[in-house]
């Protein structure tokens, strides 16, 4: 790693400035069709509790971020997946 | 800086692309078979497709000074249908010997099932009774992470697969450790969406140190972009990362991965 946490977050501050602001958008444009048309349901809205899950992961500490997330939306795996679809 | 593609799908891309991936320094490209967009119907179906890969890619990358190698195999898109897999893979052997043939590839799984995992592990047959080389497609979005876990299962299951000659493709940052822990190559697609970024794919880079890792573009007939390798070199020279580090991923890696490989014969740029 050869630059400082300073002059990486200078230089993304806009860029993730402009990307929350797309997401707070995105979750505005949802609250006013649900005040319209009534809350979200079923797969909407467990996508988005996920969505939710994921800020929080967002506000955490730690350097595994990303991977935490993709964690989060991926489907878990089973060890015994070979006996249960026996192959 | 010269570089390898080792997974783009040049018979999506038109001839123009062959000749802008020449300019941005693309030395060499390995092109997987995969999923037309549409179920083939039949084995000769994927017999011409063969020769297209094995014939007239190479052909058309020779024109700009590239060279052209190839993997064959039925994809996991196709695979549930497991009696025309079976078909696919006893023609195979057909092409196997074709000078630009590097291996079996990308086989792997798409939603997880038992005819995917069934037609993998026979794909898996083929490349060990032919001493052939793997190259491995993961899955996408919730389904990777599952997919790559099974797919390290049944390789690392059977004693008779040498890791150091199989290439993990579409890792990101929640697959990428398992595959390098357990002695596989990784490779990281850089893709819209669906995959990485070039940006997280550096970050990648910096964790790893780059050991056994490779990066492509897939370029396919997708939301995809073939330049996509020179975008990592440029993040990559952005962030002052060294040009012995950038050539590793880009060059080296590719050459001694392919090397394994006795139908890898490249020719230096004189």
């Amino acid at each position: 790693m050869n630059r400082t946490a300073n002059s990486i977050l200078d230089e993304k501050f806009l860029d993730v400035r402009a990307k929350l602001l797309e997401v707070a958008a995105d979750f505005d444009r949802i609250d006013r069709a649900a005040s319209d048309e009534g809350p979200l349901s079923g797969q909407s809205r467990d996508h988005r509790e996920r969505l939710g899950e994921a800020i929080n992961i967002l506000r955490s500490d730690g350097a595994d971020r990303a991977e935490r997330l993709q964690k989060l939306f991926s489907r878990d795996y089973e060890s015994s997946w070979r006996k249960e679809m026996q192959i | 800086m010269d570089y390898i593609d080792p997974h783009i799908h040049m018979v999506s891309r038109t001839t123009d692309d062959y000749a802008t991936l020449a300019r941005m320094g693309c030395v060499a490209m390995s092109e997987p078979a995969f999923w037309a967009g549409y179920d083939r119907g039949s084995v000769d179906g994927f017999r011409d497709y063969f020769h297209q890969l094995t014939d007239t890619e190479p052909k058309r990358a020779a024109q700009y000074g590239i060279q052209h190698f190839t993997w064959l195999c039925i994809n996991a898109k196709e695979a549930e249908n497991v009696s025309l897999s079976r078909d696919v893979i006893a023609m195979i052997p057909e092409f196997i010997d074709k000078p630009n043939v590097l291996g079996i590839g990308e086989i792997g799984l798409n939603k997880n099932t038992k005819n995917e995992a069934t037609v993998f592990l026979e794909h898996m047959e083929l490349a060990i009774k032919f001493q052939q080389q793997i190259l491995i497609h993961t899955p996408h979005l919730e389904d990777k992470y599952q997919g790559t876990r099974m797919i390290l299962d049944m390789l690392s299951d059977d004693s008779r697969i040498d890791r150091s000659r199989v290439l993990v493709d579409h890792v990101e940052e929640h697959t990428i450790t398992e595959v390098l822990d357990r002695g596989f190559w990784a490779g990281m697609t850089l893709y819209p969406i669906t995959k990485c970024t070039p940006e997280r794919a550096v970050d990648m880079i910096e964790k790893t140190g780059g050991e056994r890792l490779l990066a492509n573009s897939a370029g396919d007939w997708g939301p995809s972009k073939p330049t996509a390798v020179p975008d990592l070199i440029f993040e990559m020279r952005r962030r002052g990362l060294s040009e012995t580090l950038i050539r590793k991923v880009v060059y080296d890696n590719p050459m001694e991965f392919f090397s394994q490989s006795k139908n890898f014969t490249f020719t230096l740029r004189s």
